[in-house]
This record gives C-alpha cells, sequence and structure tokens, in this order.
C-alpha cells in the first residue's frame, strides 16, 4: 500500500466509525437506546448559547494543556506529568490571589500577576520533571506520575491545612475570591470569560507556528526524531528538551490560572480536572500536528459537557464521553499501525 | 448639555433602582405545573443522604399533582470532573425546571451563584444558613429558602442508643468533613450518649469514652478522604464497639456486619436514610435519618401559588410520633437493640419531647473553656455554629 493523503483519511474515517460501533455496542449492552444518547450529547453541547458557552470554558484549558503537550511530544517526550503541572499552576495562582486580594490592588493587576505566578508554577514543576528526565535518568512518565502524586497531596494539604476555610475542612476547596477578582464574564453568559478564549487560541497559533515555521521549532523536531543524530549534528538535546518541558509547563500553569481565576474561583482538589489526561488524547488523536488541536479539544470539551445529559434525561452515567473518546484514540492509533505495517509490506 | 447629563443620571439611577426592586422580589409563581431540579452531591441510591432527598422530593411528586422531577446526581468535582455545580443546575433549568434544589451545605457558593444569576428560578440550599436573618453568613436572596431539619435531636437518642450498647465503654464517630454542622451533630450524639451513661446506667461520666475521627468529606474518594472502610477497622480494632456514622454512605454497618461474623460482636449507627439499617440486619442499633418530604412539599406548594418568600427553617421531629412521614422533619429507625437498650431510647425520646434540654451548661468546650455556664441554655445560634467539639470529646475540633 502506498503512504498518500487518500488512504491516511480513509483509515482515519475508519477508525471514527470503529469508535462509534464500540460505543454503540456499549449502549446496547447498557439497555440504551444509541441514538437517543448521541442525541442528547449533541443537544447537550450546541442546543443554546448557554451550552455552546459550556463547552468554550471547558475547551480552554483543554486547549492550553493540548497546546503544551504539542511541543514536549514534538521533542519526543511524554509529558505525563502535565496533571501535576496544571495543579502547581493552580496552587501558585491562588498563593498569589490570596497575597494580593486585600491588597487594594487594581482587580486587572492581580489577576495578569496571578496569571503570571501560575505560569511559574506550572513552568517550576516542568522543568522537575525535565531535571529528573535529564539529570536523574527517570524517565519522565515515571517522574511525571509520581510529580502528579505530590502535586495532589500539596494541594490537599494547602486546601485542608493553611488554606482552609475558618474552621472547616473541606473538599468543596478554599474560600471563593472576591467577584471583583473573577475573571471578566462575557455579557449574557453566566461563566464565559473571553479573556482566556483568547489566551488559548493564540497559544495554540504560537504553537503552531513554533513548531512549523521557526528554526528552533525544527531543532525540536530533530531531536524528536533521532535524538542521537540531532546531537552528532550539533544540536544541543538536553537543552531542547528542558526548553520544552518549559514550555508545556508555561501552558499547563496558565491552564491551572484559568481553572483558579475564571471557572471555579477558588482552589479545589481536583482543580485539573482530568485535563492533563484528556490533552494527551487528543494530542495522540491528532497525531501532534497543531493544526488539529483546536477542532478536535473543541469535540472533546464537545463530549464532555453535552454528556451530562445522559444521567438528566437517560438515565445513563456520563462516563460514556470518556469511552467514545478513548476507544476513538486507541482505533486511531490501532489504524495508524495497521497502516504502516501495509505500507511497509507494499514497499 | 448639563440637562441631558442630568437626565442621563436619572436614566442610570431609576435603572438601578428599578433592577433593585427586582432583585427583593421572588420569582413569579409557577402556576399548576412546577418541574423540581435536583442536585444531589452523591448517588441518588447511596442509601444516605443523597437518597433521603430523592426520596423527599418523591414525596412531593406523589402528594402534589402537576410536579415532575429532573435530577442530576454525583455533583462533585471529583466525580463529574471539568463542572461547576451552578453549570449542573442550569442543565436541569434548561429541562424545564423552574425550582432547583441544592442538597448539600457543599454546594453553597456555587447554589449563591446560581440564585444569583437566575433570580427568575426557585432556589432551595438544602442544609444552608443564608436566609437565616439571625445567622452569622445572613445574605438575602428573594429567590432562596434554607432547609433542614433538627437532626440534632436524633443524634442524640442515637448516642442513646450506643452508651446503652457498647460493652467497652468506647464509642466511634466516623465523622465526615469538619464545619459547624458536622461539630454540632457529633456534640449531639455525645451529649445523648453521655445523658444515657450517666442517667440511666449510672456510671461515671470519665470512663465513657468518645473518639471523632474525621474523613474529609461526606463519602470516600479514593485518593482525597480517608477511607471510611480502614477508619471503621481501625475503631473496631482498637476497642471501640459502637461506631456512630456521620458520613452519607453505609461503610461502618458493612464493617460491623463483618466483624460481627467473623466472632467480633461490634454495633453500629448509619445516618440520614430511613432504610440504612436494612444493610447491617443484627448489627445496625437504628438510624437517626431525615425527612425531606413534608418541606420540600411547603416549598414546592409556594412556589406554584406565589407565596414564596425567603426564609431559612430548622424544622422540629413531630413529637407525637417521630416517624410520621407528614409531619416529622426528622426521626428515628429503631434497629437491633436490646430489650433494655430499646426500652431507654423510647424513655429518652419521650423526655425530649416533653422539653429536656442537653444543651444546658455547665458545657464547655473541647478546650476547656466554658461554652455555657451552669443553668445557661444555648441558643440556636450557638448550637448551629458550634466552634468546637465539648469537653470529654476526642477528636479533632477544628482542622489543622
Amino acid at each position: 500500500m502506498r503512504d498518500t493523503r487518500a488512504n491516511r483519511l480513509l483509515f482515519q474515517i475508519g477508525a471514527v466509525l470503529f469508535a462509534l460501533l464500540v460505543t454503540v455496542l456499549v449502549l446496547f449492552l447498557a439497555g440504551a437506546q444509541p441514538f437517543a444518547a448521541y442525541k442528547y450529547i449533541v443537544l447537550g453541547a450546541l442546543g443554546s448559547w448557554d451550552v455552546v458557552t459550556n463547552v468554550l470554558v471547558s475547551w480552554v484549558p483543554l486547549l492550553l494543556a493540548t497546546s503544551g503537550l504539542l511541543v514536549t511530544f514534538t521533542v519526543g517526550l511524554w509529558n505525563i506529568g502535565i496533571e501535576g503541572q496544571i495543579t502547581l499552576g493552580a496552587v501558585f495562582t491562588t498563593w498569589a490571589m490570596r497575597l494580593l486580594q486585600d491588597s487594594g490592588w487594581n482587580p486587572t493587576l492581580i489577576l495578569v500577576l496571578a496569571l503570571l505566578a501560575g505560569i511559574l508554577g506550572g513552568t517550576l514543576w516542568a522543568l522537575l520533571a525535565g531535571v529528573l528526565r535529564t539529570f536523574g535518568g527517570v524517565n519522565e512518565i515515571f517522574g511525571g506520575l509520581g510529580l502528579n502524586f505530590v502535586a495532589t497531596a500539596l494541594n490537599i494539604w494547602l486546601i485542608f491545612g493553611p488554606w482552609k476555610r475558618p474552621g472547616v475542612a473541606s473538599m468543596s476547596g478554599t474560600l471563593p475570591f472576591d467577584r471583583a477578582l473573577w475573571m471578566p464574564i462575557a455579557a449574557g453568559s453566566s461563566r464565559l470569560t473571553p479573556a482566556t478564549l483568547v489566551m488559548a487560541v493564540v497559544g495554540i497559533i504560537a504553537v503552531y507556528a513554533m513548531i512549523e515555521g521557526t528554526y528552533f521549532g525544527l531543532r525540536l523536531k530533530a531531536v524528536g526524531k533521532n535524538p542521537k543524530a540531532a546531537y552528532i549534528l550539533g544540536i544541543p538535546t538536553w537543552q531542547n528538551m528542558m526548553a520544552s518541558f518549559a514550555i508545556c509547563g508555561v501552558f499547563a500553569g496558565l491552564a491551572g490560572a484559568v481553572q483558579v481565576t475564571a471557572v471555579y474561583h477558588r482552589l479545589i482538589p481536583s482543580i485539573s480536572s482530568g485535563y492533563g489526561y484528556l490533552g494527551l488524547m487528543v494530542a495522540l488523536l491528532v497525531g501532534y500536528r497543531a493544526s488539529l488541536a483546536a477542532p478536535v479539544a473543541l469535540f472533546f470539551a464537545a463530549l464532555n459537557v453535552g454528556s451530562i445529559q445522559l444521567p438528566i434525561i437517560l438515565k445513563l452515567d456520563s462516563s460514556l464521553a470518556g469511552v467514545l473518546q478513548g476507544t476513538l484514540v486507541l482505533f486511531v492509533m490501532l489504524g495508524n499501525g495497521i497502516r504502516a505495517r501495509l505500507i511497509k509490506k507494499g514497499t | 448639555m448639563r440637562t441631558i447629563s442630568k437626565l442621563f443620571l436619572l436614566a442610570i439611577i431609576a435603572l438601578v433602582a428599578g433592577s433593585a426592586a427586582f432583585a427583593q422580589s421572588a420569582p413569579p409563581a409557577t402556576g399548576p405545573n412546577l418541574t423540581i431540579g435536583l442536585v444531589m452531591v452523591g448517588p441518588y441510591n447511596d442509601h444516605g443522604w443523597s437518597q433521603a432527598n430523592y426520596e423527599g422530593v418523591q414525596y412531593v411528586l406523589a402528594k402534589l399533582p402537576g410536579t415532575k422531577l429532573v435530577y442530576i446526581d454525583k455533583a462533585n468535582s471529583a466525580d463529574r470532573p471539568g463542572t461547576t455545580v451552578s453549570q449542573l443546575g442550569e442543565s436541569l433549568v434548561a429541562q424545564g425546571a423552574k425550582l432547583v434544589i441544592f442538597s448539600s451545605d457543599d454546594m453553597t457558593d456555587e447554589a449563591i451563584k446560581f440564585a444569583q444569576d437566575h433570580p427568575n428560578i426557585f432556589v432551595i440550599l438544602t442544609s444552608g444558613s443564608q436566609q437565616w436573618k439571625e445567622g452569622k453568613n445572613y445574605l438575602p436572596l428573594p429567590n432562596m429558602i434554607n432547609i433542614m431539619g433538627k437532626m440534632e435531636y436524633m443524634k442524640m437518642v442515637a448516642g442513646v442508643a450506643a452508651a446503652m450498647t457498647t460493652k467497652t465503654g468506647k464509642i466511634g464517630f466516623l465523622g465526615p468533613l469538619i464545619n459547624d454542622e458536622t461539630r454540632r451533630l457529633a456534640a449531639s450524639a455525645y451529649l445523648g450518649a453521655r445523658y444515657a451513661w450517666v442517667n440511666y446506667l449510672k456510671k461515671d461520666p470519665s470512663k465513657l469514652t468518645f473518639k471523632v475521627t474525621w474523613i474529609g468529606f461526606w463519602f470516600n474518594i479514593p485518593g482525597v478522604t480517608s477511607d471510611p472502610t480502614q477508619v471503621a477497622d481501625d475503631f473496631f480494632n482498637s476497642g471501640f464497639d459502637v461506631v456512630i456514622s456521620g458520613i452519607d454512605t453505609t461503610e461502618a454497618v458493612a464493617e460491623a456486619a463483618k466483624y460481627t461474623a467473623q466472632g467480633k460482636q461490634v454495633w453500629a449507627i448509619p445516618y440520614d436514610y430511613a432504610r440504612a439499617i436494612d444493610e447491617g440486619k443484627g448489627v445496625s442499633l437504628g438510624v437517626p435519618y431525615f425527612n425531606w418530604g413534608p418541606a420540600y412539599l411547603n416549598a414546592a406548594k409556594a412556589a406554584m401559588n406565589g407565596t414564596w418568600k425567603n426564609h431559612f427553617e430548622w424544622n422540629d421531629p413531630d413529637w407525637k410520633n417521630i416517624n410520621n412521614p407528614d409531619t416529622s422533619a426528622v426521626g428515628f429507625n429503631k434497629g437491633t437493640l436490646s430489650k433494655e437498650a430499646s426500652a431507654a431510647v423510647d424513655k429518652f425520646i419521650g423526655e425530649l419531647g416533653k422539653g429536656l434540654n442537653l444543651w444546658v451548661g455547665p458545657l464547655n468546650y473541647q478546650d476547656g473553656s466554658v461554652f455555657l455556664k451552669k443553668g445557661e441554655k444555648a441558643t440556636d445560634q450557638q448550637i448551629w455554629y458550634l466552634p468546637q467539639l465539648l469537653q470529654g470529646m476526642e477528636g479533632q475540633s477544628v482542622s489543622k
């Protein structure tokens, strides 16, 4: 078989169809009506301006996380630690907000500083994973997983300990910040914050431009394709890896900051909302191509938001969205594997 | 130019005054049809708090023609990552809900946001106190009602059942998170246990051990809370033979049944839901439970006929029959009690009904400072916002 755009497309369509088929089977086994389920997911994601804004609110941190991961994937790194980097971004943001909330400073200035603090937190945590990988010989998957646990423990300790509500220790998180310190919400919406939308869009465009249009991006690709060859050709390997960790940390930290300033307005135990792991799936699904990340992340966000209708209307568990997302990624990867084999045989 | 500025200013003042007036009125009556939205923190069939709320609304549907229910359960950020509780409430509004019940104190922040963002939707924040004029956190919202039952009485009854049953004199309290509500309920159970210990059993109060261990939330969230199964086991392995549960799920009863089956007779008292004792036949001493139906029915009627007024209610048991489903806000469903313990429980309920008050001094806080001087009766506010556990109780009073 020849490696053409047409057969690549064919395999991807096939993967989507198989994923849908598996989900339909799961629904049948659960005794549910598959088409009704899909209908309500679509209505739940697109049925009104309110739900569309909910999708966009979910899209922003997911796209930010995916943008960061595209950079680490380009250099050949599996940055599983992104969940912890989002969490540390949220922790640093909360820390800055707590320090500044009574300062009397302009709320916009406080929000900007809080976002910068979030970026710092995410970057430092990512660099720690990088240091473990580069100087400690710890594979970034294991290092990242370990750091995720540490980040979660730190977050929970802060919520139940030093940052607890007066006299209260609760999963519901720290005291909410004053409304003046919420990221400004668009008129006619309960929670859409245009500023964060701009951040996410600018972020993915910047990553695309960097990977596809700069010498730095080319070096990252070279290291990602073959680190030894890149090294022999004079491309510093570990420096580029550390740089990619740092860039991913910037995006992850920003995602955490957005969760605090624009979504929850406080620090909660599961502040990352699993966007790091979901971002990994998006990045895998788009084959690390930045150009496709935004629409696929939007699709995943729509599935997450739309699936809330399942328990409300059909009394089905909303984790069906996760089943569909997971099978989609599996079949696309499987399709890629089969296609690569067929191409190899054909040559 | 000046006139135009004045007119502009007047227009702004009128607009602000108008919106303030609007914000001060309850939503319009819904008329003969009402869809009720229920947001539950745990699964709707948890045999605990969430199920008690779910059945409370089922009671309304049975009693009030024209009502319908849409619900979402597991409304917490661990089970539904990326969503907020106010967003879930809006999903119910999209399905036609005109009255949304946020059935957990843990949803307070989001329920307030929702009520402010949707002044035309009736809101019940169960177990909150924001609409209590005499409360600490009064935030008048014309579309919101707070409802709570006086569970303190039934926790006292649970304490009596525990004290009358324990052979080791060691009672464990499996606590959820630490807040005003959970402190006062744990303290109530202790007061009941101590009363029975001293007055019925004529024993030395210093020989009664009452220990509270908090898990961190209303139910187990692996990796985040302490494991309630483990906490119950720790109690049973360290000489505690009765565990009173303060959490929404039934791990304490399940573990008591397991230990008893292995030959070590222990007991547990579940919480929230009248039928929670079914899970631990032979080891469950009874269950203090909420009966949300009557209060939710009144609120639904008020939303339908236009008599809604924001307020706080802390509803009493019906002392004539604490298990009357139409009149009692809280009850105690007796389980496996010895004859003596059962009689003591009945006697105690009778005394409470005749005005027995255990919130009377001398009572000290856990740190030894005076809570109530001799003969002094606690006010509702002192009980509701109890800042510490009481002297004689072991365990954390506040999060460290």
